[in-house]
């Protein structure tokens, strides 16, 4: 009977039927959903308010026109430069026999510890020659390449080396073969870096500002100084969510129908790395030279104010309440976005239909949005719904929920899998009742997982800048304003420490970030960066 | 254990539905003790069966019994968790957080944790022919086949009247696959627990079980032993289901049966228009020319080593017929070559329904 069993039906089963969801976590779902989808109302809502010859007024200001090149070249310039710096590095790192590839691992996620921001004051306290279009994007550059270099890391990595074999077998030679088989296979991943690093400088506030470089984002911070809420500032950020589209649909379209590359299972097959042979010293020399313009550079005027700053007055008091304020905010941030991702990756993971994958599918573009269009919009309502809520830390939390719920998503979502319902089932059959299911068999399996979303999101609400100026209340000072109103106002040395606090907070995060981008299985490297 | 009585379980008109589409349609199965085998296609409704008995499931019809116990149809169901089952899922399912011994006691009061729930692990790794060394192991340290077998010996524990297994070997590779239901059933029948095992692999039902129930479209067309099964199969369906057999019309009259294969013995003394169920090992491939035999064309051969398939065409009254024979290993035709072929022995005839 072995033919029988050779050729057996496939082992799917019969699609278990869905259960309905329970209606309290649909309501829980699409509150949290609509709560995530204010600042997109924000933006159509007050688009219709806007007259079309007042629009039509805002959008020919010649000042307009400054930003909008501004932006544009910024974009073009910072996306090239990043992914050739991060499939460059990528490429080092994983395919050939550079020596000491984990290290160089490392100092290549570094910059990630360093927020843009913090570099571009270790860059303007050092010359003013960055104050230019190339200066801001190098500096930006520096700052976003691992966005880059992550996913095309961890898509190398994992590329079934076969693939590589049978183009070689085919007569390829290797740079044909990389062109050919290596770049079409990795290029969703770099495609997707790419985007990220288009959306994060469409965001950039703190770095371009210092570099004096106006753009869009800076554009609306000036208008909202001036007229506060005035349509000006509605306006650049409508046309600033345009920008964010059009990034969303160019990757779309660049992706194209292929299939994102879901390379085999990772069977361990070790690509062949390429011999560097004489040319060694010189990638060595070019790493080592990117390293000391990102880490180099920043690190070293750091430690020459600290060190110029100790022998002025150093903030004692300043520097710890700001870390006690940072801290409870980014503690609130975390557990309130993983406790809102919760019941939108539940219904998604137990509950899949249409109304449960709509939910979960309105938490992303969020994701998309620059930090001063979620705190303006929330201005906006705050002011217009319920004053009494204006600059108060509600708002601000919801902000950074808002801003950092697709990361808590993703998050919860991986973890959630990771208990099965089917184990539930055996529990019960087994004695448990159902809390005593959820208490002995699924709360230790996704614990450990929503704790990490916590940290997490507490450690990116720890060194978001652009957001909280806008809705921190006054007198609110956490290490990221302390750290600005310091920098901005050219006390450099008054600064060093709280950009020191800021980057040791940054750092657990890259480390996470760093080592699943080489770890076998999870492929989270670009989901939660 | 085994001194324990034997709990019978009986279904009756058991109905259930998710949505528009009725998945199991008044289903009857008496299983009295020992392994039943639900045998069927995906699809079929085996696994909701399997779900409505643990309940996590309620029927919209029907009732289930445990034994005595009325479990669901009467009143409010009675929660899993107070079923007595064990329930074996397809993968195993063991609890990533625990190690083996931690799932084996999963489901054994707290009071018997401790030492005599360490006893109780070891009895059952025993069971289930583990090395007692076994029980600090994590799971994911362990080959497929013996995540099932812990699997089984977490289901088994806390002495269950009824344990039921789904698709517990499919994932396995098909040497692990024997190995492992033979070790499974063997510990199913000394620790004296009722089973249902729910499979569409033929072999695995019809080596393993007592019984075997041949469901199709949320309903059984027949529940028997697995040797009633295969020789008397209750229907062409079953037939060709259970053994691949062909399909025939044959012209039947005083034991024998007239088709375009010749004139054959048939099993059972039907007259009239019949379906013949002609099974691989029922045709012998012979040479060419031989008498008595009908010319072939060798379409496809499978050669497993200890014997071969060989699919051969004949020409029937207006269209071909496609026959499946088994072969001796020494002697397999190659394909494209033409053979004779003949039916030996007592083929299985059906009246045909609606002529």
């Amino acid at each position: 009977m072995t033919e029988q069993t050779a050729v057996r039906a496939e082992t799917s089963r019969p699609s278990r039927a869905t259960p309905r969801p329970p209606a309290v976590l649909v309501l829980l779902g699409l509150l949290v959903a609509a709560t995530s989808l204010l600042p997109l109302g924000f933006v159509v809502v007050s688009s219709a308010d806007l007259g079309p010859t007042e629009a039509w007024d805002l959008l020919t200001r010649p000042r307009f026109d400054d930003l909008f090149w501004n932006t544009t070249r910024l974009l073009v310039g910072g996306v090239v430069l990043s992914v050739l710096l991060g499939v460059g590095g990528a490429c080092l790192v994983v395919r050939t026999d550079l020596p000491l590839a984990g290290l160089w691992h490392s100092v290549l996620c570094a910059p990630l510890a360093v927020p843009a921001f913090v570099n571009g004051y270790g860059w303007i306290s050092t010359t003013h020659a960055v104050q230019s279009y190339w200066g801001a994007v190098l500096v930006v550059s520096l700052s976003y390449y691992p966005l880059v270099y992550l996913p095309t890391v961890a898509a190398l990595s994992r590329l079934d080396s076969t693939v590589e074999d049978v183009a070689a077998s085919l007569g390829t030679g290797v740079w044909a073969s990389f062109l050919r088989v290596v770049l079409p296979a990795i290029s969703p991943a770099v495609l997707g870096g790419a985007l990220l690093v288009g959306l994060h400088l469409l965001g950039e506030y703190g770095a371009l500002q210092l570099l004096n470089y106006p753009t869009l984002t800076t554009g609306i911070l000036d208008q909202y100084r001036v007229s506060f809420n005035g349509p000006a500032a509605t306006m650049l950020a409508l046309v600033l969510v345009a920008f964010c589209l059009v990034l969303l649909g160019l990757e779309a379209l660049a992706r194209g129908p292929r299939r994102r590359s879901r390379v085999g299972s990772g069977v361990g097959r070790t690509a062949t790395r390429h011999r560097l042979g004489r040319a060694t010293p010189v990638w060595i020399g070019a790493l080592v030279a990117l390293a000391v313009l990102s880490l180099g550079v920043p690190m070293l005027s750091l430690v020459r104010w600290l060190m110029r700053g100790n022998s002025s007055s150093l903030p004692d008091a300043d520097l710890g309440s700001a870390i006690a304020t940072t801290l409870g905010l980014a503690v609130a941030g975390g557990v309130l976005a993983t406790l809102a991702a919760l019941p939108i990756a539940w219904l998604a993971v137990r509950y899949r239909g249409p109304l449960t994958s709509g939910i979960e599918r309105a938490v992303y573009p969020a994701n998309a949005l620059p930090g001063i269009v979620v705190a303006l919009a929330l201005v906006t309502i705050s002011i217009r719904v319920v004053p009494s809520l204006y600059q108060t830390l509600p708002v601000l939390v919801v902000g950074y929920v808002i801003l950092f719920l697709p990361r808590a998503t993703v998050g919860v979502r991986s973890t959630l899998e990771l208990a099965p319902p089917v184990l539930e089932d055996v529990a019960t059959s087994l004695g448990c009742s159902r809390s005593g299911a959820a208490r002995r068999v699924t709360l230790p399996l996704v614990m450990p997982g929503l704790a990490a979303s916590v940290a997490l999101v507490s450690l990116a609400v720890g060194t978001e800048l652009t957001a909280t100026l806008l809705l921190a209340p006054t007198g609110t000072s956490t290490l990221a304003t302390e750290f600005w109103s310091r920098a901005s106002a050219v006390e450099y040395g008054a600064a060093a420490p709280f950009a020191l606090a800021l980057i040791l907070l940054s750092v657990p995060a890259t480390w996470l970030l760093g080592r699943a981008a080489v770890s076998p299985d999870r492929t989270r490297a670009r989901g939660s960066v | 254990m085994s001194s324990r009585p034997t709990v019978g379980l009986s279904v009756s008109g058991l109905t259930k539905g998710f949505d528009a589409v009725r998945v199991l349609d008044g289903v009857d199965l008496v299983v009295p003790g020992g392994l039943t085998a639900v045998l069927g296609a995906s699809g079929c409704g085996k696994s909701t069966l399997l779900r409505l008995l643990a309940g996590f499931l309620e029927p919209d019809a029907g009732t289930i019994r445990l034994g005595d116990r009325v479990v669901a149809g009467a009143g409010r169901p009675v929660p899993p968790r107070r079923r007595r089952i064990g329930y074996v899922p397809q993968e195993g399912a063991l609890f990533p957080h625990l190690d083996v011994s931690g799932n084996i006691a999963f489901g054994l009061r707290s009071a018997r944790r401790g030492e005599a729930g360490r006893r109780r692990v070891e009895e059952m790794l025993d069971l289930v022919e583990l090395p007692r060394a076994a029980a600090i192991r994590q799971p994911h340290e362990l080959s497929g086949g013996q995540q099932q077998r812990v699997a089984l010996a977490r289901a088994l524990a806390p002495a269950p009247d009824v344990v039921l297994l789904d698709e517990p070997f499919s994932s396995l590779d098909a040497s692990l696959r024997e190995e492992t239901g033979r070790a499974v059933a063997r510990a199913l029948s000394v620790s004296g627990a009722t089973a249902v095992l729910v499979t569409h692999d033929q072999a695995e039902a019809l080596s393993l079980a007592d019984q075997v129930a041949v469901m199709a479209q949320g309903r059984f067309l027949q529940v028997a032993t697995p040797r009633e099964i295969y020789l008397n199969p209750a229907s062409p369906e079953v037939a060709s289901f259970v053994g691949h057999a062909v399909l025939l019309p044959a012209a039947a009259a005083a034991g024998s049966a007239t088709s375009v294969l010749g004139t054959v013995r048939v099993r059972g003394t039907r007259d009239g228009e019949v379906l013949l169920a002609v099974r691989p090992e029922q045709v012998a491939v012979t040479a060419k020319d031989e008498a008595g035999s009908l010319v072939a064309d060798v379409v496809e051969v499978s050669f497993f080593g200890h014997d071969a398939t060989v699919r051969a065409r004949v020409a029937g009254a207006d269209d071909l017929i496609e026959l499946t024979a088994r072969v001796p290993a020494a002697d397999v035709p190659p394909p494209g070559s033409q053979v004779g072929v003949r039916v030996v022995g007592e083929v299985l005839a059906f009246r045909q329904e609606g002529r």
